[in-house]
């Protein structure tokens, strides 16, 4: 059971900083031209964070306790090449959701 | 593949492709918001504290991060730091989204800074490069378009989920909704060399990183990938490689 006054201060404290971080440049930098360093960087923002977020839920999945999961892994594999091949973020999810399932049902039965 | 005709966009022309951009996303974001409300009622919230908690951050991500240490009794700042650094990203979103819809009034930039999430800046930083010559108005619309579905939806699904609450079978495989929708966010975007270079860096760095406290790996292997992504670039393009 999490206690209130912590749960509280989380919602606020979380949901006033994770604005501050949306507003910091739109808000306050304006239309006011960004240097090009910066510019580049950002370019590689999300394609850096997302897959370092990614990668450790594809090799040590909570669902099973920390142990590598022959159908996770798959259904993580297809859904990049997928993705890299036809370039469309939907076909590479429903891939990836039927190879999960698949191989759910079959390491199941 | 750049048109050599300039496209003549209006406002509502714009609005209604960001809602035909956005809505594939709904299959992810409707079981996305729906599991953070089955594990928010795990945690043992309610079903007012769930919808105001995803209401309040608008960012799942970092929700399902806090919730994962507040139910592990870290201290509040461990919680609030941990789940801030995971939401660090939206930050740099936002400076993404600067050169083009920075120059709007900044009551539109307020609250379009509330809607800065993973699928909006996505779309949206893919469909302006593409059409250049977009105006600010019609980026904004499009910008709203995107949001159309995804923001209603999110509440709704995540009521629905602490409504449901624990019913939903662990058959249903759940946890792995988003490492799918990420990898599928990531691989069409991998289109150069310093693209693919910075994705490898942050996946090894983070697999490395993995016992570094308090999601910290995190922050250490984005920024290492993004660096390494730009430092690429200028190497490549000082050797003029063909990409």
């Amino acid at each position: 059971m999490i206690d209130p006054v912590t749960l509280w201060t989380v919602m606020i404290g979380l949901g006033l900083g994770s604005f501050a971080l949306r507003f910091a440049f739109l808000g306050i930098v304006g239309d006011r031209p960004m240097p090009a360093w910066l510019l580049r960087h950002l370019r590689y923002t999300a394609v850096a964070i997302l897959p370092a977020m990614v990668a450790p839920l594809v090799v040590w999945p909570a669902a099973t306790g920390g142990e590598p999961d022959l159908a996770r892994m798959a259904a993580a594999a297809v859904t990049l090449v997928v993705g890299l091949m036809w370039k469309n973020v939907l076909t590479a999810i429903l891939s990836g959701a039927t190879t999960l399932f698949v191989l759910l049902w079959l390491t199941a039965v | 593949m750049p048109s050599t005709t300039p496209k003549t966009r209006t406002r509502a022309s714009a609005y209604w492709k960001g809602l035909a951009d956005g809505a594939p996303f709904l299959l992810v974001v409707m079981p996305f918001a729906t599991l953070f409300g089955v594990l928010a009622t795990e945690a043992g919230l309610n079903v007012l504290e769930t919808l105001l908690f995803s209401a309040m951050v608008f960012a799942g991500a970092a929700q399902f991060t806090a919730l994962q240490l507040m139910q592990e009794n870290a201290p509040t700042l461990v919680v609030l730091a941990s789940a801030l650094a995971v939401n660090l990203r939206v930050a740099m979103y936002s400076a993404a989204l600067t050169p083009w819809i920075g120059a709007a009034p900044l009551w539109q930039r307020a609250i379009a800074a509330y809607f800065i999430v993973d699928q909006s800046y996505a779309c949206s930083v893919m469909q302006f490069e593409k059409e250049p010559g977009m105006t600010i108005p019609q980026r904004m619309a499009y910008f709203i378009g995107v949001l159309t579905f995804i923001v209603p939806l999110w509440y709704i699904c995540t009521g629905f989920g602490a409504v449901v609450g624990t019913q939903i079978p662990d058959s249903w495989a759940l946890d792995f909704a988003l490492p799918i929708t990420f990898l599928a966010m990531v691989a069409p975007m991998l289109r150069s060399a310093p693209h693919v270079i910075a994705a490898l860096v942050g996946i090894v760095v983070s697999l490395l990183a993995a016992g570094v406290p308090y999601s910290l790996g995190l922050i250490i292997a984005g920024t290492l990938g993004m660096i390494t992504g730009a430092r690429a670039e200028q190497w490549f393009e000082a050797r003029k490689v063909p990409r």
